[in-house]
Parts: C-alpha cells; structure tokens; sequence
C-alpha cells in the first residue's frame, strides 16, 4: 500500500514485516465483536490481523484451530517438529513471510539453527537427519495438488520413531499451512 | 446444518476409534475446525458472498484435487443449493479445464528465481462465462491461483477481484475459504490414509 516496501528475495529467518494490498479495518472501527474474532487483543495492532477480521467468525475459529495445532504440547510431537512441518510447507508453496516466523520458531525450539538455515537455502530436499527427513517429505507430500501423502510417508514417520499422534500432529501442523501460507501469499507482501 | 464433525464424517473416523481418540486430544482444533467450517458454509452474513457462490467456489476447490470424497460433499452441496444446480455443468468443465500439478510459480526476481516453475495460467471458458456470472468468473481464475500457484499472487489480483464486483470483505472470506479447503481436503487424506493402514 506504500512506496516503503522492500521484499525480501530470499527465504530467512529474519524478522520480516507484512504489508496489506487491500485495507484493513481501521483500529478505531473495531467492535467487540472484532476483538473476539482477534481472540488476543494485542493482534489489533497487525495489519494481517485487522484485515482478516473482516470476518471475525472465521478468523476466530481459524487462530483457535491454530493455537491448538501448534501450542497444545501436553503431548504428542515437540513443538520443534510441528514448527517445522510449517516451515518445510511454507518452503515448498513459496511463503517467503510464513517460512521465516515458522523457521524462527523451529530453531529456537529445536537449536538446530544451521539446519534450519539450509531448509531454507537448499530447499526440501536438504538432508536434514532421518527424522526431521521424514517430516518434511511428508509435509511436502501433503502440500502438493494433487496430494501426494500416501503410506509410503507414514511408514517413513513409523521408522522415524513417530507414534500415530505425533503422526497427526504433522499432519495437522503440514495441513495448516497451506491454509496460512495461501493468506499471507494473496493478500499482501512481505517487507523488510 | 448438522452438528456431526465434518472432518471425521470425511475421513471415515469411527466413535471409539483410536483416531477418534487421538484427535480428541486436540479438542479445541477439532472443534474450531469445525467452526471454521460452519461459518464458512452457515455463516451470519452473506451479503459479501452469497451461499450458492460458496458452494460453487467450494466444488470448483476441492474438484482440482481430484476425485476423493471432500470433492464429493462439496459437488453434493453445489447441487443441493438454491441455484446452484444450474452450475453443476459449468463447475464441472472448469475443474476439468483446470486440473494441474501444483505449486508452481514464480519467485521475486533474484536468487530463487532459478527455482521458477512454469505451469498453467488458467482462464475460464467462454462457454462458462455466461452461466457463472463476473463475479464467479473472477473468483475461479483466482481460486486456481491459489490452489496451483500461490507465489504468484499479486496486488493487480486483488484490483481483478474488486473490478469484478467483490467487496474487501467478500475478498477476506473467499480468501479464507480456499485457504480453508486447501487445510480441509489435506487433513482428510492425511486421517484416511493412517486410518486405512490401521484397519
């Protein structure tokens, strides 16, 4: 929306702002209902935010799908491994934004920020160790149209040590993002 | 609308199962998954985006992911809609014309531009204009980017939407429908796949 934005040309882990091509609610406009589709007040300040709820009821239920998807780590897979199936989606659909918070998150989770880095500078195929391998294959399978998953993923994830819940955690965490990456890629643009 | 969960009806998950067990340990991402669902296809306010637009959006999504039952439910609904049956056709030549292998696209011009992907700028039919209407022609032609081409989304895009007659809001919630079936139609094959491997 302003001459100011300055894309970034490769994936990092940098912080990276994001910049609306169509307008958000103006702050001043929110209603209670438009906080409660925020679900944390805080995000009236993001412009991503302010411009999604525009449907509050949607966007409601879709930070609550993801808090859960993400931040519900009483069990199943360390949160390491879900940030980097979303990091690993992110990287194959092309969100250069998406990758970079998901990137941050699965380095500071897992502090294995080098082999973060080369996900992002190598691409999908980068080898990565059996486990997290097998979870960005199986990331990678379920991103493609049409979906490639199949049991040739999940014996690998088996192989890997993933029990059938952490096995839906990936597939929930992969799944996700094609949800977010498809908002932040068509609705405005990074900025460094 | 019924009330029964709309991913685990999709995905074959019995009552008591061991998947069902599992996913009842993310509750609140079943249950908001499902909210997310209902107020995309039973919401409070249609007058950004209308019911049998939804539907038709919906069929046309899940279509170009091929055959599979997410395709089903959503054909099945276009053609319970009112208006919707008339589409049918249309919506059917246009996956059709449509199906791909995707992503592909384009990346800001620099070092990943070597990873560059050509692959199909869809266009819809002249045959099927006149039956969908601008509004859905434009939703179509976008939908497809989304689903195949994400990366080479755009600001001109959103221009094309507003011209055809779509709000800022109405843009919001188709946005977020596509993006939603694109998680939708993935949870599904993921649970069906595991669930088939442990019957």
């Amino acid at each position: 929306m302003s001459a100011t934005v300055n894309p970034p040309v490769v994936f990092t882990q940098d912080e990276l702002g994001w910049v609306s091509w169509i307008d958000p609610l103006p702050e001043a406009e929110l209603t209670e209902r438009h906080f409660n589709g925020l679900v944390d007040r805080a995000r009236a300040k993001s412009e991503y935010f302010r411009l999604l709820v525009r449907d509050p009821e949607v966007l409601e239920a879709r930070t609550k799908t993801d808090k859960d998807i993400f931040y519900n780590v009483a069990d199943g897979l360390p949160r390491a491994e879900r940030e980097l199936a979303a990091a690993a989606t992110s990287r194959y659909n092309g969100c250069i934004y998406c990758a970079s918070v998901h990137a941050r998150f699965a380095s500071t989770y897992s502090k294995r920020r080098d082999d973060v880095q080369r996900l992002l500078d190598e691409g999908i195929k980068a080898d990565l160790g059996e486990r997290w391998n097998a979870v960005v294959k199986a990331s990678v399978a379920l991103a493609a149209t049409p979906i490639a998953f199949g049991p040739d993923n999940i014996e690998e994830l088996r192989r890997a040590g993933l029990d059938d819940a952490e096995i839906v955690d990936v597939i929930n965490g992969a799944s996700f993002f094609n949800w977010a990456n498809r908002l932040m890629l068509s609705l405005g643009e990074p900025s460094k | 609308m019924s009330t029964t969960d709309i991913i685990d009806t999709l995905a074959g998950i019995e009552p008591g199962s061991a998947l069902d067990g599992i996913r009842g340990r993310r509750l609140q991402a079943r249950e908001n998954a499902q909210k997310s669902y209902l107020s995309l296809f039973a919401p409070i306010d249609t007058s950004d985006f209308s019911l049998v637009e939804r539907a038709a959006v919906a069929a046309f999504v899940t279509g170009l992911h091929g055959e599979s039952p997410v395709a089903t439910f959503y054909r099945d609904k276009l053609a319970a809609s009112a208006d919707g049956a008339a589409l049918l056709e249309a919506i059917d030549a246009e996956i059709a014309r449509g199906r791909t292998s995707g992503p592909y696209g384009s990346f800001p011009a620099g070092p990943l531009s070597v990873e560059n992907t050509a692959g199909l700028i869809y266009r819809v039919g002249a045959a099927s204009k006149s039956v969908l209407g601008t509004r859905l022609v434009a939703a179509l032609e976008h939908a497809h980017l989304l689903v195949f081409r994400p990366r080479d989304a755009a600001s001109t895009d959103m221009k094309a939407l507003l011209a055809a007659g779509w709000s800022n809001t109405g843009i919001v919630t188709f946005s977020q429908l596509v993006a939603f079936l694109s998680f939708q139609v993935r949870v599904v094959s993921g649970l069906r796949t595991l669930a088939a491997m442990n019957a």
